[in-house]
């Protein structure tokens, strides 16, 4: 655009620029390779053509070539991009430099990365953000073991695109069976590694063969130029939706009036009204508002910077994630991941280290490496410890259950970093994979999460339902009515049913009043469990015997057992007589039969009294649910 | 059923500033926002403000290393944006420096700079015990802050060791330091020139007049405009200012900041004139003509 002289009209082109500008997406992405393989080229002609470089860094650039270059004085862009002195010295990149460009379609950051495998953790440190890996070949020279590890670090990290960048096609005469057997090498590299969209280029980075406009040296090719490609590659992840997420950052408490939970949504939508559930501790409320400078928002999506304030007084604090209550996260402290170890010291198992996971930090320690695999060849091997840029598939266990998704899903929720104890190094960079288990299984004593938050995480008050009664009265029956309506209602239950328990855990039990006793007692404590873990259990039982009920519903806290007679009287329940066992007890086939020769205590104070003959099963069933819901 | 939220270009940088401003106060004991009152500065106290809005006070206050040396005007504005926004300020000037009478003519720019911003920013950060210093560097500026992590770290003596840098994954910060040591942070790192005149442009953010062309008293100094700000700038023999419509890319000690001829005297036609500038804005800055790897030499000693 030329100068505006008239104000309005500067204005007027100005407010033009900002809308182009603020439209335009940003691609980020990494350039790998080796020494020679023209890399500096590459970027340092991107540059130069998006009139990146300015005239006072151009002639720097110039001067500096003919002092330090290793190019007979010619533009050395190495020299650019190698901002070190200890990298021009050396004639080797050891950090990332990250360079900024655009055209008129997209902005561009650019990571430089070292090839070198000793700063192989700086070369994860810029793919953890790029969208792209652009990764360069000599086309002299085809696919070397750096090439391979190149990829598979991109591919560690989450990379699913590469441009392979077959450079310095020149040099092999722009021969088409050259470029063709190193990408035919190269697709199947990416195919072992999961990379699914690979574009390879035939390149002369410094004749600029194919690098902004396609070559005339290359009719054979007919594919994007290298800015082509970089302009237009569609890197959107065709995700699925995991629900929101918000990692509580900061809680803004200015004054007694304003409690806000600020944080970057990590993904998924918000609105307010939307139930939330805050995680690890279950506790559940409705989003109020959605708090940033410039005003209240309606809605917030992925990488937005706001402040959620709730409907409920909560107690949330730093490291808590705010989710979807409806599709909220998983939690667990035990998980199997893959590692990048980037510690100058040895990974130990066993040993402690903080975990940093979204805006949490734990300790953690590796309870197992089950292999370790070379960065060069991705051969699994044994391994008792990780050394300095090795990669792990390794077992970890934190001191306390945190939020998360997979690294597939979520880079912010999947991907954390070890921070030694002692030296506050980083030492290690790592994808979640998936929960070992669920948390609270083992290691109980040491968990934060009882059996309320449990519960909460589930959106429900912990019950147990005793339906007691006569054997045929109808438990069973509606027992299942009610779990299945439950179930549906989206509540987390379970059956305890006197026959199947027999099967197993009672099996050794007969029919004696010392095993009815050891009957109950048993049942009772699974049922126990069962609602520590937060569940709505349903215990269908004839349970006969008084004290034994007391006893059960003394294990509970107030409110929490209901005890649920199914009244049906003897002559009905023997007249139904389902299993046909009235008949063999009546026989004498059948001992210790309640209600024949065995007694039922009818209970003196129980929750609901469920008349089977003047009500139908789908009724009585209602009653137990509105019971429950009231 | 999910929406799209389509976030803007500076949409996304503001977020991630505003991420890394709070992660610093979640994470420090003791943080302060280094303002240097330039364009930069400008936009990182916006932010800053942004960021723990609703709360008129954020909680990182502001810390001017003052040289002595700042064009007059610079002086004003910062206290008039300190009163405007009530934001905690603190200033600093090196009294060694003071009582030896360095500055900038006599002493030349690089002892200036050395002893009135690397030393008097090292004695502020330690004398207040700061933990973490916010900076507005950007990594298109310089190559050696291209290569610099947004959390950089700092010995207990200031130091940035470049080739031990802590590898920084997505935007996953370690925070942890022991006692003594520090982190200085960026987070502008991502944003260019562009970008923060674009962000100041479209967020209204008040800037120093001088950004703006005037008519202003200058003369010639190395091929570059040098303003008489005050007495203190010696005029030579039979020299004298002559006034030119001139304003400034960048601002810093006055003697050591050339201005550029420009008539652009609204946002608009500054960024209508950058967007055909062919020099970088740091080409005004005399300190940075010292040998080529300058800047990292300096920011090893723990300049920012």
């Amino acid at each position: 655009m030329g100068t505006p002289t008239h104000p309005d009209a500067a204005a007027v082109e100005v407010a033009a620029y900002l809308q182009r500008h603020e439209t335009k997406g940003l691609l980020r992405f990494i350039t790998c390779g080796s020494v020679d393989d023209g890399k500096s080229t590459l970027i340092g002609r991107l540059l130069h053509e998006s009139r990146a470089l300015f005239d006072d860094q151009l002639s720097t650039l110039e001067s500096d070539s003919r002092r330090h270059g290793t190019r007979n004085g010619e533009i050395d862009y190495a020299l650019l991009l190698d901002g070190l002195s200890a990298e021009r010295e050396q004639g080797i990149t050891i950090d990332v430099a990250y360079r900024f460009f655009s055209t008129d379609k997209r902005k561009f950051i650019v990571a430089d990365c070292p090839g070198h495998e000793q700063y192989t953790r700086n070369m994860a440190t810029g793919a953890s953000t790029a969208d792209v890996a652009v990764v360069l070949v000599d086309a002299r020279k085809g696919l070397l073991t750096q090439t391979r590890r190149h990829t598979y670090i991109a591919s560690l990290l989450g990379i699913r695109h590469v441009l392979l960048a077959v450079n310095k096609m020149d040099l092999v005469g722009f021969d088409a069976a050259v470029f063709d057997e190193i990408v035919a090498g190269y697709l199947e590299l990416a195919d072992q590694l999961g990379i699914g969209n690979v574009q390879a280029v035939p390149l002369s980075a410094l004749q600029g063969d194919n690098l902004i406009q396609r070559s005339p040296n290359t009719p054979w090719y007919d594919g994007p130029s290298v800015l082509e490609y970089l302009e237009n590659v569609d890197v959107s992840r065709d995700g699925t939706d995991i629900g929101f997420r918000l990692p509580v950052q900061y809680v803004n408490r200015p004054d007694q009036d304003f409690r806000g939970f600020a944080g970057t949504v990590a993904a998924g939508v918000v609105r307010p009204g939307d139930d939330i559930v805050v995680l690890p501790s279950g506790r559940r409320s409705k989003v109020e508002r959605i708090v940033t400078a410039g005003g209240d928002l309606a809605l917030a999506g992925e990488g937005q910077a706001v402040t959620l304030t709730l409907r409920d007084e909560l107690d949330i604090s730093r490291g808590d994630v705010i989710a979807d209550a409806h599709k909220p996260p998983q939690v667990s402290d035990q998980f199997a991941a893959h590692m990048l170890w980037m510690g100058e010291q040895a990974l130990l198992p066993g040993r402690p280290y903080w975990l940093k996971i979204g805006t949490r930090t734990v300790s953690a320690s590796i309870t197992e490496i089950k292999h370790k695999i070379d960065v060069n060849t991705q051969e699994a091997l044994a391994a008792k410890h990780l050394e300095l840029n090795e990669v792990g598939y390794c077992n970890l266990y934190l001191d306390q259950p945190v939020p998360f998704e997979s690294y597939a899903d979520s880079r912010t929720l999947g991907g954390f970093i070890l921070i030694d104890r002692q030296s506050n190094a980083t030492v290690a960079a790592g994808a979640l994979d998936f929960a070992l288990r669920r948390a609270g299984n083992i290691h109980w004593q040491h968990l934060d999460v009882d059996k309320t938050a449990r519960a909460r995480i589930k959106g429900q008050q912990p019950r147990v339902l005793w339906f007691t009664g006569l054997s045929g009265s109808g438990k069973s029956t509606i027992a299942n009515l009610v779990d299945k309506r439950l179930h549906a209602l989206g509540y987390h239950t379970f059956i305890l049913d006197g026959d199947n328990v027999r099967h197993g855990l009672n099996k050794d039990l007969g029919f004696t009043d010392e095993d009815r006793v050891e009957n109950i007692r048993r049942v009772a404590e699974v049922a126990k469990l069962m609602a520590d873990a937060g569940l709505i259990v349903l215990v269908s039982f004839i349970s006969p015997f008084r004290a034994e009920r007391r006893m059960a519903r003394e294990l509970f806290a107030p409110g929490e057992f209901v005890e649920v007679f199914i009244d049906t009287p003897l002559a009905v329940a023997e007249q139904r007589d389902v299993k046909g066992l009235y008949a063999k007890a009546r026989a004498g086939q059948l001992r210790n039969f309640t209600g024949i020769d065995s007694p039922y205590e009818v209970p003196e104070a129980a929750e609901l009294t469920l008349d089977t003959v003047s009500d139908d099963a789908e009724r009585l069933a209602q009653t137990v649910i509105d019971y429950l819901m009231g | 059923m999910t929406l799209p939220v389509d976030l803007s270009h500076l949409d996304r940088l503001e977020a991630e500033s505003i991420h890394i401003l709070r992660e610093v106060a979640a994470e420090f004991r003791n943080p302060v926002m280094l303002y240097s009152i330039g364009k930069d500065s400008s936009v990182l106290l916006h932010l800053l403000l942004k960021a723990f809005a609703p709360a008129r006070r954020p909680p990182i206050p502001l810390l001017h290393v003052d040289t002595g040396w700042k064009f007059r005007e610079m002086i004003a504005f910062r206290d008039r944006r300190a009163a405007e926004t009530g934001v905690e300020l603190r200033v600093h000037t090196n009294p060694e420096g003071v009582a030896q009478g360095i500055g900038p003519i006599s002493h030349g720019a690089t002892v200036h700079t050395d002893v009135m911003k690397t030393q008097a920013l090292k004695q502020a950060l330690d004398q207040h015990g700061f933990d973490a210093a916010i900076g507005g560097a950007r990594r298109d500026e310089e190559k050696s802050r291209a290569k610099e992590r947004i959390f950089s770290f700092r010995s207990a003596q200031h130091r940035w060791d470049p080739k031990c840098q802590r590898p920084e994954l997505w935007s996953l910060y370690n925070t942890r330091i022991h006692k003594g040591e520090s982190v200085r942070v960026f987070p502008l790192s991502n944003w260019t020139e562009l970008d923060i005149w674009l962000y100041i442009y479209r967020e209204q953010i008040p800037v120093p007049s001088l950004y703006f062309a005037a008519e202003r008293p200058v003369v010639e100094r190395d091929g570059a405009w040098i303003l008489v700000d005050d007495e203190r700038l010696p005029l030579r023999e039979g020299e004298s200012a002559q006034l030119r419509q001139v304003r400034f890319r960048t601002l810093g000690c006055y003697p050591l900041t050339g201005a550029i001829d420009s008539q652009a005297d609204t946002l608009e036609k500054i960024i209508a004139e950058m967007l055909v500038a062919t020099t970088s804005e740091r080409q005004g800055r005399v300190i940075d003509h010292d040998p080529s790897a300058s800047m990292e030499k300096k920011k090893q000693e723990g300049y920012f």
